[in-house]
């Protein structure tokens, strides 16, 4: 591993950074969204919503995250005639209903884990339902979920690395590209392929840490 | 001759099961304005469940509530009487407060916004007021000087003493006490209690205390309850339910529980 | 959904089910390495030397937050091209060794939150009947500090056989890839796709639940002991 090494594949992999971090951000939004619809879902009084919720959360946790990739790779525009006009959004929307059912657990436990006095206190002071949830406990419950939304946003970076199979050009993807044509590279290549990505996760690593400091203030949980 | 009061709160025939345990079987209570009832009995008689039932946490067996002559858990629709939903639980109970055993501060709030998100968010009375109202509580608990505090940051007694200015700010008119003190460190009892006594004094709110502080409850209240095994065993005025009665039960009660 | 071919579906089904025992053994093999290897961390960390310590705690990092895909690339494509300790490794191999390693720092957590959850207390008293070091580990902590973690590892074993089909793109051969190669012949994707989704799902689904009845088991007994230990 040369210095001269680096420099050349250094500005190669750069180019694939921003699909990486495009992909990463739509997933996360895409993920966090439906952590909710499904975690509140799972929480409704109403019977079919509960199992619609639940259906979603076990086929999405239940199978791999590459199988799911390649099925809507496929499957969206033969099966629905869904056309995304590209497979951009076929990653995001693959890391993202994944991830989203994998959080949606996060997001029930969460809740169901503030403590019951907090409910029966604001019973108490008269709040309806939904004003109980919005100013006591989503309030509570969002503290504790802060730092797993933390910790699966690391694992929604790692999982980016899938949509190279799919062609979109990210790191990984011109990483590869390098590699074919010089495989006596591949060391060097692939280790510098990881430090991108441990770069990018660094800050990712730090905020979850504080966010776990601080989720254990101002939170009565079970 | 007595002067006939309406009631405030009514209990005709309560039931309240838990599974297969009965752990109330029959309340029947009358509760005047202002009036101050302890309930005392042992653990597991069902005390604490009195009056979760009137603070609607939950919900009755069998048999009726009514406060200031209304029913608590059932509403007319069309000539039938039904369940009622949370409309109807929240416009009967807007007269009911409730200081619990745990506190059950909003730890993500400080004490002055713990007793101003009611005030304003469930009776829409305006921000400004609803300050004054909260740190005139405060005064009266003694607390005007931890406005911006975290309950992390309270001892125990001030938690409760928090407690007590943000059920104050509702303005019940029937205040309820389950067991307040028995989570405090002894040194931390008397505080809250000294609070309790004032609040008594100033008559106007009835109130409802579970205790233990035996003779607390006998020196504050008008009447006391003896309750035992589901069922109001002995009441009366705190003389008679102390000097007079012969239920051996209860004597046997305070015996283990006064000093 | 007029596209949905059963013919594919029926034909494509035994094609796909073979893979199914590669699919399970490098489940299996990944599982029983990451087992191993995650003793490796565990022990490491306990070295007591803290830069060394430091340096296994970030190394540990790296490999937890990198695309275990990326891993895989490495151990496939790379590491046979390193001077002098390089050789060519089977894809199987390789998926064992890539996915092994990158679920062992995972693993090494289990083992340490099972360590640190018994009470320290236990180790002091341990001290104070004169046990030796060995004993006190065999017989007063281990034993404790094992059970809950089965649990926690059941479901690590369910997460790995969901990131197996990885594997597939260093040519293991599992269902995934033989549903790949299914429709490179045919031009025919979605029905193999869906087989293989739905092998995932009818294994992992069942074993999601049965662990998560033996955590609850376990939950129980743990409060019951407790509950004996406050009524005593």
């Amino acid at each position: 591993m040369t210095i001269s090494a680096i420099s050349e594949i250094f500005p190669v992999l750069a180019q694939g950074l921003k699909i990486t971090i495009l992909i990463l951000l739509a997933s996360a939004v895409f993920g966090y969204f439906m952590a909710f619809v499904a975690g509140f879902g799972r929480l409704s009084r109403f019977f079919i919503i509960r199992k619609l919720s639940g259906l979603y959360i076990e086929i999405f946790r239940g199978t791999s995250l590459i199988v799911q990739l390649f099925w809507l790779y496929y499957a969206l525009p033969i099966l629905f005639d869904i056309h995304l006009g590209n497979d951009f959004w076929v990653g995001a929307l693959a890391i993202g209903l994944n991830y989203g059912a994998y959080m949606s657990e996060v997001v029930r436990t969460s809740i169901n884990s503030v403590a019951k006095g907090q409910k029966e206190a604001s019973i108490a002071l008269n709040m309806s339902s939904f004003q109980q949830m919005r100013f006591i406990i989503f309030p509570q419950a969002l503290r504790m979920m802060l730092p797993e939304f933390g910790n699966y946003l690391i694992q929604m970076l790692k999982a980016t690395s899938l949509v190279s199979l799919i062609a979109l050009k990210d790191i990984l993807y011109y990483g590869e590209i390098m590699r074919s044509s010089n495989i006596s590279m591949a060391p060097t290549i692939y280790l510098l392929i990881l430090v991108f990505y441990f770069i990018i996760a660094l800050p990712l690593i730090f905020l979850t840490r504080k966010l776990e400091k601080m989720s254990k203030k101002g939170v009565a949980s079970q | 001759m007595s002067i006939i009061v309406k009631p405030i709160v009514t209990y005709k025939g309560v039931h309240k099961n838990f599974g297969d345990v009965e752990v109330l079987k029959g309340i029947d209570l009358n509760i005047a304005p202002g009036e101050k009832v302890a309930i005392i009995g042992p653990s597991g008689s069902g005390k604490t469940t009195i009056i979760r039932l009137l603070m609607t946490l939950e919900e009755p067996s069998a048999g009726d509530i009514y406060v200031e002559g209304n029913n608590l858990w059932k509403m007319q629709r069309g000539n039938k009487m039904v369940r009622a939903n949370e409309k109807h639980l929240r416009k009967i109970r807007s007269d009911i407060g409730m200081v619990f055993q745990h506190f059950n501060l909003f730890p993500h709030m400080t004490v002055l916004e713990n007793c101003v998100i009611s005030p304003v968010e469930v009776q829409g009375i305006d921000k400004q007021t609803a300050k004054k109202l909260a740190m005139e509580m405060l005064e009266k608990v003694g607390l005007k000087d931890k406005l911006d505090k975290y309950p992390d940051q309270l001892s125990g007694g001030q938690k409760q003493r928090v407690a007590m200015a943000r059920a104050l700010v509702m303005k019940p008119k029937v205040m309820l006490f389950d067991e307040v003190t028995s989570a405090l460190d002894p040194e931390l009892v008397g505080e809250v209690l000294e609070v309790i006594r004032d609040l008594a004094e100033e008559g106007e709110m009835a109130m409802i205390l579970v205790t233990h502080e035996m003779d607390f409850a006998l020196d504050v209240a008008d009447r006391v309850l003896f309750l035992d095994k589901g069922v109001i065993a002995e009441r009366g005025t705190a003389k008679e339910v102390i000097e007079e009665s012969k239920n051996e039960r209860l004597q046997e009660f305070l015996k283990r529980f006064r000093s | 959904m007029s596209n949905w071919k059963w013919d594919v579906f029926y034909d494509a089904f035994p094609y796909i089910i073979k893979g199914l025992w590669i699919t399970a053994g490098l489940t299996i093999a990944s599982f029983v390495f990451a087992l191993v290897f995650g003793f490796v961390w565990t022990f490491l960390r306990r070295v007591p030397f803290k830069p060394f310590q430091w340096i296994v705690v970030w190394v540990m990092e790296f490999i937890r937050s990198t695309p275990p895909l990326v891993q895989l690339f490495f151990i496939y494509y790379a590491f046979p091209q390193i001077p002098v300790i390089g050789m060519t490794l089977s894809p199987f191999v390789s998926g064992m060794i890539g996915l092994g390693v990158h679920f062992s720092t995972y693993i090494s957590e289990v083992y340490r939150s099972g360590i640190e959850g018994v009470d320290q207390g236990q180790s002091e008293a341990s001290t104070a009947l004169n046990f030796s070091t060995y004993k006190k580990w065999t017989k007063i902590i281990l034993p404790q500090a094992i059970p809950p973690t089965i649990p926690m590892l059941g479901n690590y074993l369910i997460i790995m056989f969901k990131e197996v089909p990885l594997a597939s793109t260093i040519g293991v051969i599992g269902i995934l890839q033989l549903a790949n190669n299914y429709g490179a012949k045919t031009w025919d994707y979605v029905e193999p796709l869906t087989i293989v989704a739905m092998l995932f799902l009818l294994l992992s689904y069942p074993s999601a639940i049965l662990i998560k009845k033996l955590e609850n088991k376990m939950n129980r007994n743990f409060d019951k002991n407790k509950m004996l230990k406050e009524t005593n």
